[in-house]
């Protein structure tokens, strides 16, 4: 496995502050949206679109571009944040986040937004868009990559284990699933609402290839699982990213209440401190 | 009557999909388990690479259809139509007609044709729930001809469409020359007292109906409207100023298929009078397809009543 030069994991860790940023700053603007579950996956969003991904910002329709489908669509301002960041668009307009007339909805819409791969927010179907991105890269012989993010209250829609059944039996081994594992979800925690676990162990029954207790806020072990997953031939692959809701705010952290509510003004001003 | 050649909508489907298929190699076709009876299986020998069935899951095919289209595929999805459009409504809500993706849901066993499986096996309101989604085409053709025209049709026009077909063979009524074109209505035969206006196989009935009607002195117009959304409202409002009377018919529900797009146009337009032929508010039962469109109320005699009782109206 290639090293990752030290310099790249700190410009990486640095870019992943800068997205938190973004991310409390736009919800808060708008009063609204899903700072919690976007800041757990911030780093998994970053080390794809900054490290991981073939993308070209200027050429979002590049046919070999590797894709990325936000199936937790309700993380959008994270997805907002890595794609301005990208020069997807101007960094700016990411105040408009919730805005009438803008393009960046509460949820994605790839109809508004270049950059966007799919449509999103209804959980559960980004996976199975996924597939289906997947099965036609196939059809074309494309060597491009397909990516996506579930949430760990998602892999209670009964059409996640509906997609992942397609992924396990169509072997789509170009297919990287990261499960942001951040055991929250709006009504409180996941194993008391509807228990998910063992949930490696279901994702292994449905054939696919699962890399586990992965630290989905460190860098260098992202990659890692990354690059593990992107060798394995044969079978889809899903990383366990373990991670903390409201991840790098220290008032939103492991905090369901943060799920669906931005943080107030004075919120705000205590988060921007911490992320600096 | 003279002899009526007899055809199935859906093997003339899965035929014309071969024939896509072999023009155009972004033809991607999807089915749940049922391509047997879909008639996919067709497809899927002809072009196994790009043929996937997603088994007995409904919801996760919709979605998958509209991962496909993402890459640039024409796709295809079928099954049954309760389970093409309910089951997966909202798949096909945020997967596909919000993001206008290039997905062609063909339905088969629309309407209570369906027969001896039942209620649950019965698409009786797909025609509405198909029709309120915004971006999306809605066709439901009246013969094997119109099938196979109706499918090119929407192949060729780039978005989402809802096209159901029907279990049992049905009357052939048009021409191999016979030109379709989506949104336009067709008249079948022209008449001036009133004007049957009819969906799916309830134009075969239509045009017995006014035939029956035609010995009794009543000169009814037929209309066959393929295509529910969009709906030709010019041609309605035409036939509603022409003939100043409205019958309506189709195998479905009687709310917010047919006759709830008709009422919307006419009362906003050119307030006619208007009754609804079709299927009453009530779930249907298993039987014979013939018997139950005749316990349920969509026959040619329905169609005959129900313009008897027009022509009443209007003339009081």
């Amino acid at each position: 496995m290639p090293k990752v030069v030290h310099s790249k994991i700190r410009e990486l860790e640095s870019k992943a502050r800068v997205i938190r940023r973004h991310i409390v700053e736009m919800t808060s603007r708008a009063a609204s949206g899903h700072p919690g579950g976007s800041l757990s996956c911030a780093d998994i969003l970053t080390v794809l679109y900054f490290h991981k991904m073939r993308h070209d910002p200027k050429h979002p329709e590049w046919p070999d571009r590797d894709r990325f489908v936000l199936s937790k669509g309700h993380a959008a301002p994270a997805l907002y944040a890595v794609l301005a960041e990208s020069g997807y668009f101007p960094v700016a307009y990411l105040k408009t986040l919730r805005q009438i007339g803008s393009s960046l909805q509460g949820h994605p819409d790839m109809l508004s937004l270049p950059g966007i791969e799919m449509t999103t927010g209804s959980l559960g179907q980004g996976l199975s868009a996924a597939v289906g991105i997947c099965l036609g890269g196939r059809i074309d012989k494309k060597k491009f990559r397909v990516y996506a993010v579930v949430g760990d209250g998602e892999s209670q829609e009964g059409q996640i284990w509906e997609a992942a059944m397609s992924a396990g039996h169509h072997k789509v081994d170009n297919l990287t699933v990261i499960l942001d594992h951040n055991k929250l979800q709006i009504d409180g925690k996941v194993e008391d609402i509807k228990g998910v676990q063992p949930i490696a162990d279901k994702w292994r029954a449905f054939r696919w290839n699962v890399i586990e207790n992965v630290n989905g806020h460190d860098v260098s072990a992202l990659i890692g699982a990354l690059d593990k997953a992107e060798k394995n031939s044969g079978s889809p692959s899903i990383i366990i990213a373990e991670t903390v809701k409201g991840k790098g705010v220290s008032f939103m952290e492991w905090n369901n209440s943060f799920h669906g509510k931005a943080p107030s003004k004075e919120e705000l001003e205590r988060a921007i401190k911490e992320l600096e | 009557m003279a002899e009526v050649k007899m055809d199935s909508t859906r093997d003339v489907y899965g035929k014309t999909l071969v024939e896509l298929g072999k023009k155009n190699p972004n033809i991607v076709v999807l089915d749940a388990d049922l391509s047997v009876s879909t008639k996919t299986s067709l497809f899927a020998k002809q072009f196994p690479e790009r043929f996937f069935d997603v088994g007995v899951a409904e919801q996760d095919m919709i979605s998958l259809a509209a991962g496909l289209a993402t890459t640039g595929k024409v796709v295809f999805a079928s099954t049954f139509a309760v389970f093409a459009t309910g089951r997966a409504w909202e798949q096909v809500r945020a997967s596909v007609a919000y993001p206008r993706l290039n997905v062609k849901i063909v339905a088969t066993h629309g309407g209570i044709t369906t027969g001896e499986d039942g209620v649950t096996h019965q698409a009786t309101e797909d025609i509405a729930i198909m029709r309120v989604l915004p971006n999306i085409t809605v066709v439901v053709p009246c013969d094997s001809i119109e099938t196979a025209k109706a499918i090119e049709a929407v192949a060729s026009a780039y978005g989402p469409a809802y096209v159901r077909l029907s279990r049992p063979k049905t009357p052939v009524l048009n021409s191999s020359d016979y030109q379709f074109k989506i949104g336009k209505g067709v008249v079948m035969a022209p008449g001036k007292d009133l004007t049957i206006v009819a969906t799916g196989i309830m134009v075969a009935a239509a045009l017995e109906a006014k035939e029956t009607l035609q010995k009794e002195g009543i000169n009814a117009r037929v209309v066959n409207m393929h295509t529910i959304k969009p709906l030709d409202n010019e041609l309605l409002v035409q036939c509603a100023r022409e003939t100043g009377g409205i019958i309506t018919a189709e195998e479905h529900s009687v709310l917010g298929g047919l006759g709830g797009a008709v009422a919307e146009v006419l009362a906003e337009n050119h307030p006619t009078p208007l009754l609804r032929v079709g299927q009453r508010d009530i779930f249907a039962e298993s039987g014979k397809p013939a018997e139950l469109l005749e316990k349920y109320g969509m026959t040619a005699s329905d169609i005959v009543r129900a313009a008897k009782e027009l022509v009443e109206r209007k003339a009081s």
